[in-house]
């Protein structure tokens, strides 16, 4: 069996409890546990290690102790299905979410969502996001039935908790502070050039972009977005929309041309 | 099989992120930089302008650490696809790979896995390299591992086998000098002896890093490949014994954990630089 050495040592990687392997040695000793556990732990310190690096707000919240800990447990119970450590914990989120030990830190998971959504939106695939300009020359008679890609790097992430607050004050991008205001916030995360932007949504705003981004027309969305929160403004999402360089490009109705004649 | 590697033969750095500024800044700051593939396969984003940057004014190389090779199973046709777009798009002057595993059963274990060495695993290992040469249509570097255990149903020692795998492929080699002080220490054999019959002429790259002391189960020493330090003098001396027999080969500092400013790293290059040069002169007096 050409795959045996391999099974076994991948096994007893992943579990300290088992036995080391047969067939594997060492010049010195019998049984060399602490030669074996160098793979063992090398395997798991490097993935929680490249989970710290992808979730570091979570670590902030949570300590480096506990952090570990739950990041162990998801190593061991999830490993990467690819080399790709970038993309390695998109599951992580849910993971913490059905965490018992951290269940009394409720918007834990929403926060772990945006850190995903960050590192996701950071190795996006880059676009030219169109300019304000393409905007002011539309044709006010057809704005309605308009669609609009969204830029590759768009990332929604709604929340009952103020997770874009939380995350600014633990990430340092916000002084910390009692958050007198504790409300739901939905979170908007994208990278329309070099850095990734964190941004609160308004009211509706997430509906509205998430239709946006299932391909719905700006009258659709803007419909959804009603039915989402009656505080939608239009307007005020719009120029959020252009100005955050959320666009990829837009598309007319069939038979229709953008510009005013 | 096109394109051999062809690196300088100087020394380069592995590049960091935290050094591009400190790297555009500086006129001639090493021979040539090398990235981990894996990092560079997102879609898009500052990875890609940052390499493309270093690319149009720097010798690169590109070093996989996910392929697992040494893999009784299927090459990932995936990852190897992705290799093939990032060697394609970037047209490294070399690309390499270990001699060990790193996924099984569509896990990735996320380090590098020794491997048995015999009859079997040799065949194996042959055809996953020829597979590689044949996808990415250039010759790649096979790197001799470091590792803490051995296997008992072995029966070919590392040298032979990795000798037999570039006769067989025309792969070159990367010689990794810290592995084999590392292995050599770890499993009470002399390292000079594995350097004297290591096929130097195979050899197109060679790694330097450092490592740390831990001890095993009955306190012996037990060496551990962590990059996270600077290079050792043992490793410098065996460094200076295999340039002396190869003559310059281009030379990688290898630092990877607690990276240092680049002026350290910077100095450590210009320490593997100077035994270089000290190999080109005497050979050119000789």
């Amino acid at each position: 069996m050409l795959v045996t050495f391999e099974t076994s040592f991948a096994d007893a990687l992943l579990d300290a409890d088992r036995p080391i392997p047969d067939g594997i040695i060492a010049h010195n000793t019998a049984i060399p546990a602490r030669r074996f556990a160098v793979y063992r732990n090398n395997v798991v310190a490097g993935l929680v290690k490249a989970l710290r690096s992808r979730f570091p707000v979570i670590e902030t919240i949570v300590g480096a102790e506990f952090f570990a800990a739950m990041a162990r447990i998801f190593a061991t119970a999830q490993p990467p299905r690819s080399p790709l450590l970038a993309s390695y914990g998109d599951t992580f989120p849910a993971f913490i979410a059905a965490f018992e030990p951290a269940s009394d830190v409720p918007y834990l998971a929403d926060v772990a969502r945006l850190e995903a959504a960050r590192t996701r939106a950071y190795h996006a695939a880059d676009a030219a996001p169109v300019g304000a300009d393409r905007f002011a020359m539309l044709d006010g008679k057809i704005i309605a039935d308009i669609r609009v890609p969204m830029h590759p790097s768009t990332e929604i992430v709604r929340s009952q908790f103020p997770i874009v607050t939380i995350w600014a004050m633990n990430s340092g991008e916000q002084a910390l502070a009692p958050i007198e205001d504790w409300r739901a916030e939905d979170a908007l995360i994208a990278r329309p050039h070099f850095d990734v932007q964190v941004r609160t949504l308004p009211p509706g705003g997430a509906a509205f972009l998430l239709a946006l981004a299932a391909g719905q027309s700006f009258g659709e969305a803007a419909a959804a977005a009603l039915a989402d929160h009656p505080d939608f403004d239009l307007t005020c999402n719009l120029a959020g929309l252009i100005g955050s360089g959320l666009a990829r490009d837009i598309i007319a109705p069939e038979s229709r041309s953008l510009s005013q004649p | 099989m096109s394109r051999a590697s062809h690196l300088p033969a100087s020394t380069g750095v592995g590049f960091k992120p935290a050094h591009f500024d400190d790297i555009r800044a500086a006129s001639q700051p090493v021979g040539f930089f090398e990235v981990h593939a894996e990092n560079y396969m997102g879609a898009g984003g500052p990875p890609h302008v940052q390499l493309s940057a270093l690319r149009e004014r720097h010798a690169l190389s590109v070093h996989g650490v996910g392929l697992s090779i040494g893999s009784m199973q299927q090459l990932d046709q995936a990852h190897l696809a992705r290799l093939r777009a990032l060697c394609d798009h970037y047209e490294p002057e070399s690309f390499s790979e270990h001699l060990a595993w790193s996924s099984h059963g569509g896990a990735y274990l996320n380090d590098l896995l020794p491997l048995p060495y015999t009859p079997r695993t040799l065949a194996r290992v042959v055809e996953h390299v020829d597979e590689v040469q044949t996808a990415l249509g250039r010759q790649m570097l096979l790197e001799n591992p470091a590792t803490y255990i051995r296997f008992a149903e072995s029966t070919i020692p590392e040298v032979d086998f990795l000798t037999e795998i570039a006769k067989r492929t025309g792969c070159g080699l990367l010689l990794d000098i810290n592995n084999v002080f590392v292995s050599a220490t770890n499993h009470d054999t002399p390292p000079l002896p594995y350097l004297d019959t290591f096929p130097l002429d195979r050899v197109r790259e060679i790694h330097l890093g450092g490592h740390d002391e831990e001890t095993d189960d009955v306190g012996a020493p037990l060496l551990i490949d962590t990059h996270g330090s600077p290079i050792s003098a043992a490793v410098w001396a065996l460094y200076t014994y295999v340039i002396a027999r190869t003559g310059a080969v281009a030379t990688l500092i290898e630092w990877d954990n607690d990276v240092p400013d680049w002026p350290t790293l910077r100095a450590e290059a210009a320490k593997a630089q100077h035994v270089l040069c000290t190999a080109s002169r005497s050979s050119s007096a000789a």
